[in-house]
């Protein structure tokens, strides 16, 4: 690194929109010059905190549809803040093309160079180039896409009413986790290519050819069974609960299906969020570490600054231990930027374990080229169970319980110990896995010889059965979609044999 | 790189979610309104508040699994003494551990603000007052305009362009403005003359002629505009008085001797809730406080609900009262009268009679509604079950009870049960209708 001595950016707190600017370039030349990242275009918008309240409670963006649920999430948020008991977060991003971030006013000058150093080029680096978000979701469409979503669903209010629209969105926002493709599809070739695609596999089928095959007696092809062919004449079977009904639900009308399309796509759009929650704070903590410490090399910043923000640093990095009282789960921050620390430290300063488990990228150098890739291609549940290394599970000295039902105690199954580690990491990379979080349910089947009752199945892990009161609620109103009965059976994956079945007929339509 | 400050954007977007969480919430909310009433003191009823509703009602239910049962595995930071193979006393209260922690219990209550308006307005939703029958014209107050003609003066939004054209042509038809036609004969009848070839020997004079009239013309097209200030009309509004529905509500209350504290709390209490609703829902609603012992006096607020004076008890004394006001101040013709007495029931047995024959003869016929609330020990029963002991003044008027459709008659014993009471006494259609629908 150049060891230069510079005017320090800023001195106290106070900013302006001059200096933001400043500030920005300078983190650009370093994120963007010196460590390589490859960033949307940014849009900086100041905001108050009155308006960070606001923004909370829609989810971030800017634009949402207006619904109740909001408006409780607004109060309890309010309540929090009001009272101190939580502070608010410093900054939201949006993936989206530009990306936008916000910065309160609030923020001293100290707080504004880390938000824009961790938001505007980590989250914005990560958001563009991991591979689920590039999958997923559409940076550039989606504030388009939400602007037309609220104002459908405003039109719709005004048209069918509120209460009609409002009933429909609940119903829609309990099935959100189910609402999601959690596979690609596949998508349809355009002419060019399937013809190129038939050109070779009738070379290949020449290249083969013999003409002794013909004399081969062929044998006469079972017909599918009727359940079958229904069951894929509806795409079935299909867990993406929402699609389903948007597509096939025999009672809706196109307005309801619209709406249902709009929580759907919604949904997909936050479902990389939910997967790399860590990985995604890991990197954009990494960025703003690395760049705060360069601005510090160089002198851009004061050291009083860079106490205030390894102060504030420290404290959301913060990692309680089980039994502090404090502990919440393992906290996404920490976890994240610990390993991404790792990882360099790998890169650069390899210890002999380290080459034996991470031989591919121990001693190599160039770590930011090594975790550019990462961030590119893993999300939580491959990243942790890749790249969490022993020494990480000895500094936290991690240990993983075993909680078996119908046993009085709790077993510890392993510890920071050479048996324990690939246990313990596994088993922290599942409990980041939403797939594995989440309860595996299918729409199966539909009896169309007979009451038309919608068939679920939910694929019991670990014999941990669905949360009743709450699935009660969700699959009455499942009902009331479908315009029939539905039936969820729980099965053991591993038995198949049925643990429970909930059965729901759908409520008399009310006439609002 | 662009900076946007969207400081001064309009805040409240989260203002219409808000308002349609507290009418998904009403119910729950409400109740927790009622509820957090009983705690407050009596400075403090109409404040903004914090109030808790169970999450029952407002729960987003999803599909999840359960937070109990299963085989379950769990990793943990900051082991210090555990070895692989040693058993753990399961925690008490299930399997509380790690990754559940955040995703809190479905039956946590949920807790937040209401500003005092919302209080307010959850708490005196769908109250009335009864029969306010008796309007009247007074000059003081006006409510609502009406269009009144129209005035040569006001503001530019009240124009009325008919009337103002209107007007300017007829100023225009009077003063003889030369119009653009006769202005486009005489030019082209100048074109005409001065396109003959050649000349002839009048045409000189006649043009000449021409060109004046045609320049006095245009002086006093000039001189005579096309609108002129004077020409404008206004839509004229006027005030219009409405007649209104005066009301005086009489609050009397017994604070003799035999009144415990916590009964006077009771009373106090039931006041001041009537106090808040006849404020806040009412502009011409009078108040009027009484307290007695063994004589009447009319006081004002302050005294009424914080003074602490005690003496005997003749409840007679403060009807007496109560009409001697009536006489001096409030024409019956004019005036809605409610009484509203709270007491223990405690009376000189000698004064009962003449108690019911005033509320009988002298302050029903006059009254819109009365409401007695009788207030008990709190270790009483809670009333409707059994009225074992009932009071003097109790049995007293329950025979004017009766008679009388707008008389309604209560009691209470406990702080939780003071504000179902009022809103069954001042409910749209409750208690004040009784006789309508039996």
């Amino acid at each position: 690194m150049t060891d230069y001595v510079s005017m320090p950016l800023y001195e106290g707190s106070d900013w302006d929109f001059d200096l933001i600017q400043r500030i920005y370039d300078t983190i650009e030349t370093i994120a963007v010059g010196e460590m390589g990242l490859n960033i949307y275009p940014n849009q900086i918008e100041v905001i108050s905190s009155e308006q960070m309240l606001d923004a909370y409670s829609s989810t971030g963006m800017p634009l949402f549809y207006k619904h109740w649920s909001f408006g409780k999430q607004f109060v309890s948020n309010e309540l929090l803040y009001r009272k101190g008991l939580r502070g608010l977060a410093y900054e939201l991003v949006i993936n989206s093309d530009p990306c936008i971030n916000y910065i309160m006013q609030e923020n001293s000058a100290t707080m504004q160079t880390l938000v824009i150093a961790h938001a505007a080029f980590g989250h914005n680096h990560f958001f563009k180039n991991n591979y689920v978000f590039r999958q997923w979701t559409d940076a550039e469409g989606i504030l388009d896409y939400m602007d037309f979503a609220k104002r459908y669903i405003a039109n719709c209010e005004e048209r069918y009413g509120q209460l009609a629209v409002e009933s429909l969105l609940d119903a829609a926002h309990a099935l959100m986790h189910q609402g999601v493709h959690r596979h690609p599809r596949i998508r349809a070739r355009d002419l060019k290519a399937e013809a190129a695609r038939e050109a070779e596999r009738q070379a290949y089928r020449d290249s083969i050819y013999d003409d002794l095959w013909r004399t081969l007696p062929t044998a006469t092809k079972a017909a599918p069974a009727q359940a079958d062919a229904r069951r894929q004449a509806l795409h079935l079977p299909q867990e993406n609960i929402l699609y389903f009904l948007e597509k096939s639900a025999p009672r809706l009308e196109p307005w309801q299906r619209e709406i249902l399309r709009i929580v759907r796509l919604i949904a997909q759009y936050f479902y990389p969020q939910r997967q790399t929650k860590v990985m995604n704070e890991g990197a954009a903590c990494y960025v703003h570490y690395r760049i705060m410490t360069a601005l510090h090399e160089r002198g851009l910043i004061t050291e009083g600054s860079f106490l205030e923000f390894l102060q504030s640093h420290t404290n959301v990095l913060n990692q309680p231990t089980f039994d502090s009282g404090h502990y919440g789960g393992f906290n996404p921050y920490a976890l994240g930027f610990g390993i991404m620390q790792d990882i360099a430290r790998i890169c650069d300063t390899p210890t002999e374990e380290d080459r034996q488990w991470f031989g591919d990228i121990a001693g190599r150098g160039q770590a930011m080229d090594v975790l550019k890739d990462i961030w590119a291609n893993y999300r939580d549940e491959s990243f942790l169970t890749q790249f969490l290394s022993p020494h990480l599970i000895r500094h936290w000295r991690l240990f993983k319980l075993e909680d078996r039902a119908g046993q009085p105690e709790v077993g510890v199954d392993a510890i920071h110990n050479e048996r324990g580690y690939r246990r313990i990491r596994q088993a922290l990379a599942r409990e980041f896995d939403i797939g594995r979080q989440e309860p595996d349910i299918q729409i199966v089947d539909v009896d169309l010889a007979g009451d038309r009752t919608l068939m679920l199945e939910h694929r019991v892990a670990n014999g941990i059965l669905l949360d009743e009161e709450d699935a009660t609620q969700v699959l009455q109103s499942l009902a009331d979609l479908w315009g029939y009965g539905v039936c969820l059976e729980e099965l053991d994956s591993e038995t198949g044999s049925q643990l429970k079945q909930h059965r729901f007929q759908p409520q008399t339509v009310r006439q609002d | 790189m662009h900076i946007i400050d969207r400081r001064l954007n309009p805040g409240g977007k989260s203002l219409v979610n808000r308002q349609r969480f507290l009418r998904k919430a009403k119910a729950a909310v409400q109740q927790a309104v009622r509820e957090s009433l009983k705690d407050r003191s009596i400075k403090e009823l109409d404040r903004e508040g914090e109030i808790t509703i169970a999450r029952g009602g407002i729960s987003e239910p999803t599909l999840h699994r359960s937070h109990s049962g299963g085989n379950r595995e769990h990793v943990l930071p900051g082991n210090k003494d555990y070895l692989e193979g040693d058993r753990i006393k399961r925690p008490k209260g299930g399997s509380g551990s790690g990754s559940q922690a955040g995703t809190g219990d479905g039956e946590d209550d949920f807790r937040f603000v209401l500003s005092r308006e919302e209080f307010l307005d959850l708490f005196l939703d769908d109250l009335e007052l009864p029969d306010l029958a008796k309007r009247k014209l007074t000059g003081a107050h006006t409510e609502g305009i009406r269009r009144a003609g129209y005035t040569t003066l006001g503001s530019p939004s009240n124009l009325s362009v008919p009337r103002t054209m209107q007007k300017a042509m007829s100023r225009r038809l009077a003063l003889r403005r030369p119009s653009r036609t006769e202005l486009e004969r005489l030019e082209t009848e100048i074109a005409e003359i001065e396109a003959r070839q050649p000349q002839g020997s009048e045409d000189a004079a006649l043009l000449e002629q021409l060109h004046e009239e045609l320049a006095r013309l245009r002086r006093r097209r000039a001189l005579i505009s096309y609108i002129d200030p004077v020409d404008m009309q206004f839509r004229r509004f006027e005030p219009v008085p409405k007649p209104i529905a005066q009301a005086v509500m009489f609050c009397l209350m017994d604070v003799s001797g035999s009144m415990s504290e916590h009964m006077k709390d009771l009373a106090k209490r039931f006041f001041a809730l009537l106090h808040l609703f006849l404020t806040r829902s009412y502009r011409y609603v009078e108040v009027v406080f009484i307290h007695h012992t063994d004589r009447a006096a009319e006081v004002d607020e302050e005294t009424f609900f914080y003074s602490t004076v005690s003496g005997g008890t003749l409840v007679s004394s403060a009807l007496d009262k109560l009409l001697e006001v009536v006489a001096a101040r409030y024409r019956v013709d004019d005036w809605n009268i409610y009484v509203a007495q709270a007491s223990d029931g405690d009376n000189m047995s000698n004064d009962n009679p003449k108690t019911v024959a005033l509320m009988r003869d002298a302050i029903l016929p006059i009254a819109q509604y009365v409401a007695y609330l009788e207030v008990g020990r709190e270790d009483a029963p809670s009333p409707g079950i059994a009225m074992q002991g009932e009071s003097d003044l109790w049995s007293a008027y329950e025979s004017v009870e009766h008679g009388h459709r707008h008389f309604v008659m209560r009691n209470v014993h406990h702080r939780r049960e003071i504000y179902p009471v009022f809103r069954e006494l001042f409910q749209r259609g409750g208690a004040a209708k009784k006789a309508d629908n039996p």
